[in-house]
């Protein structure tokens, strides 16, 4: 415990975000294995891990890059139904699902890259409220073109279409994406645990990038524009750095998320979920990514556990979201807890100084 | 009052009609000239051209006597920018020895903090050429002017307010260190090694102004005072040739103040390195500055020693106005 506060205070946040993590991980999976959570509680599981990589993932372009991005959805699903290709189509080749699900997140996570990166350079030319309508348009163009995407594969290998699932001119073999139908008949490869396993890269990944060189000049873009140009930083190009590995990461939870289901259509990544995903993000604190975590898996849980009050529920969720924000951005509130923080790190100082009095004590004598 | 600096901008218009009608004069006796000279030429057909005296240009620029064998580290020549119809700097010619504490000082609305921005490609100049140490800065956009070797500060400040003090020295130090992204993102050896290094300059340009021990401080949450500095500290950082300093001085009280103008001097011993400043406080620039330009209404009005100015009757007239001769 006294090493810990010894170290560097942006370490040992780090520490304490992933240590968080893997207790949620150990915790969850007992009770999995006690069989005490409901089989409805247990379904949320994967996609919450999905929800959280998608709340870290954005606070890296809304919280650390301070861009607001409303087309996040967007690249999940350019993940998600890249992803789905991918496993349907190493189906033969790879047995193993959990090698499957890697493969095809890896994928998913390049072409929804790549995706960011086509979006991005002309987005980057923009600022604040332009460039969240924009991205907010790109998100929904990504949408309608998913909307009419087909794809399936043969002996041939594989076919795509933007017409119709005739045009693909198959030759027996199998129809991946149909479409506005979206992808049917998915094999369930994601579970649990690779979402935990997810959450910790995504962790990893977005916790190096800024506390790294590269992370420094995107928070100094965000900070001050003008002075981050004056010492020589590129501004669109970490800006972009920002938003390609963000759009990435969420290709990564796209592919999970997608595995999850048998079907899956591209209307689900709406604009509604690119809000859903900021609000996880906004909710948690602009660049909190432990804050983005808890809201992820508080938001996720609460339709679902509200639904005994029928169409009441997103009522209660409007209200919960305006109490939290009403409450913490209170000043009485914010000094109380304050308050609270600063006796208990007295006490536990006292602790330790108590501690180092009796050890010096034993040394003089 | 307004009478008479109305009275003197006329004079000063009228004067300028003079020397238009001067210089009118010589180029129609150039082409007279000129034509005297294709008739001889006409004539003799061994010597086409007759010898032309030719005489050294006399020029305006000043540099410290010790830099005067060095090629000059900024050289302005003709530089202006219009916004619209509006001529904020027209023909600002400067040269910059390549250890001179160089002051640029002239009323509100002058254009000063224009030279700046024009200096360091916030506005692409209309006019005119720019020479960093030889290197004409045309086509460079800002973050290049800073790799190529021009530093600022800003009259309003302008630190990373979130970041720690260590941090935003780090982030000057951007372009002197490098590492890229994938050694940071997955933490490969490179990352330790130029993080180490980032540590230690850091510290010891903090160091320069005994601020190592506020390095884990949030920049935002310094007095004033230590804002400039630490601006300063990080423009430092990015290892430049030329420094400018937009009114550093401003809102200091006179004993920080006058510790600014020992700081100013020992960076140039320390870095060896030219300095321009902006600066509205008279004991500042006319105790530290070598060269000083006067600017007024986008146009330098005259250059020299802080003695010169202080004596020079048109920077009298920019600052107080004229004193009528009738009275």
């Amino acid at each position: 415990m006294g090493k810990l506060k010894n170290l560097n205070p942006i370490t040992r946040s780090n520490i304490i975000t992933y240590v968080m993590v893997v207790i949620l991980y150990a915790v969850m999976q007992a009770l999995l294995s006690a069989k005490v959570i409901s089989s409805s509680t247990a379904g949320l599981l994967v996609p919450i891990t999905a929800y959280i990589c998608l709340s870290i993932s954005l606070n890296l372009v809304v919280g650390i890059s301070g861009e607001l991005s409303l087309g996040h959805a967007g690249f999940m699903s350019v993940g998600a139904f890249t992803g789905v290709i991918v496993a349907s189509m190493l189906a033969g080749s790879i047995s193993i699902g959990w090698v499957r699900l890697l493969v095809s997140m890896l994928v998913g996570g390049a072409f929804a890259g790549l995706a960011g990166f086509v979006v991005g350079v002309p987005v980057m030319r923009l600022h604040g409220d332009y460039l969240a309508i924009v991205t907010l348009a790109f998100g929904e163009i990504i949408k309608n073109l998913l909307n009419n995407l087909y794809a399936g594969f043969d002996a041939n290998g594989l076919h795509l279409s933007m017409t119709s699932a005739q045009a693909l001119g198959m030759e027996g073999g199998k129809i991946v994406i149909n479409g506005p139908q979206g992808a049917v008949g998915i094999m369930k490869l994601s579970n649990f645990t690779m979402g935990f396993l997810l959450m910790l890269f995504t962790l990893f990944v977005v916790l190096n990038l800024v506390n790294s060189r590269t992370g420094r000049a995107i928070m100094a873009v965000r900070d001050n524009r003008i002075a981050a140009e004056s010492v020589g930083i590129n501004t669109t190009k970490y800006r972009l750095i920002a938003f390609v590995v963000s759009a990435a990461l969420a290709g990564m939870a796209g592919a999970l998320y997608a595995q999850n289901f048998s079907s899956i259509v591209p209307k689900k990544f709406d604009f509604n979920t690119s809000i859903l995903i900021l609000v996880f993000v906004v909710l948690g604190g602009m660049g909190n990514i432990r804050g983005g975590i808890i809201a992820a898996i508080v938001l996720t849980i609460l339709p679902e556990k509200l639904r005994f009050i029928g169409d009441f529920r997103m009522l209660m969720y409007a209200i919960v979201l305006i109490a939290v924000m009403l409450i913490t951005n209170n000043r009485a509130i914010q000094s109380k807890i304050a308050d609270m923080r600063e006796r208990l790190r007295r006490r536990g100082d006292d602790k330790a100084a108590l501690a180092i009095d009796a050890e010096g004590g034993a040394e003089h004598e | 009052m307004s009478r008479d600096v109305k009275g003197t901008y006329k004079a000063q218009s009228s004067r300028k009609e003079e020397v238009k009608g001067t210089y009118k004069a010589q180029s129609a006796a150039a082409s007279r000239r000129k034509t005297s000279d294709a008739d001889t030429g006409a004539g003799t057909h061994g010597h086409r051209r007759p010898t032309t005296r030719m005489v050294p240009v006399p020029s305006e620029s000043i540099v410290p006597e010790r830099d005067v064998d060095k090629s000059p580290i900024l050289e302005c020549r003709h530089l202006g920018i219009d916004f619209g119809g509006l001529r904020a700097v027209d023909d600002f010619n400067l040269m910059i020895g390549r250890t001179e504490i160089a002051g640029l000082i002239g009323p509100n609305g002058a254009g000063k903090t224009t030279v700046f921005n024009l200096l360091t490609k916030v506005y692409a100049p209309t006019r005119g050429t720019i020479m960093l140490d030889g290197v004409d800065t045309a086509g460079m956009d800002t973050p290049k002017v800073s790799q190529a070797g021009i530093a600022r500060t800003f009259q309003n400040i302008r630190l990373f307010d979130s970041l720690t003090v260590e941090d935003n020295v780090r982030i000057g130090l951007h372009n002197q260190i490098k590492c890229g992204m994938w050694s940071g993102m997955l933490r490969l050896p490179r990352h330790w090694v130029s993080e180490k290094e980032f540590h230690d300059r850091s510290l010891e340009l903090l160091d320069v102004f005994h601020m190592a021990d506020n390095a884990n401080d949030i920049a935002g949450s310094l007095p004033y005072g230590a804002q400039r500095r630490l601006e300063i500290v990080r423009a430092l950082a990015t290892n430049p040739k030329l420094l400018l300093l937009d009114e550093p001085a401003a809102g200091m009280n006179p004993s920080e103040t006058s510790e600014l103008m020992d700081n100013i001097v020992r960076i140039r011993d320390m870095f060896n390195i030219a300095i321009l400043l902006i600066e509205h406080d008279m004991d500042l620039v006319m105790g530290i500055c070598e060269g000083i330009a006067v600017l007024n209404f986008g146009k330098i009005i005259a250059k020299g020693t802080p003695h010169d100015i202080q004596n020079n009757p048109q920077v009298i007239e920019a600052y107080l106005g004229k004193q009528d001769e009738g009275e």
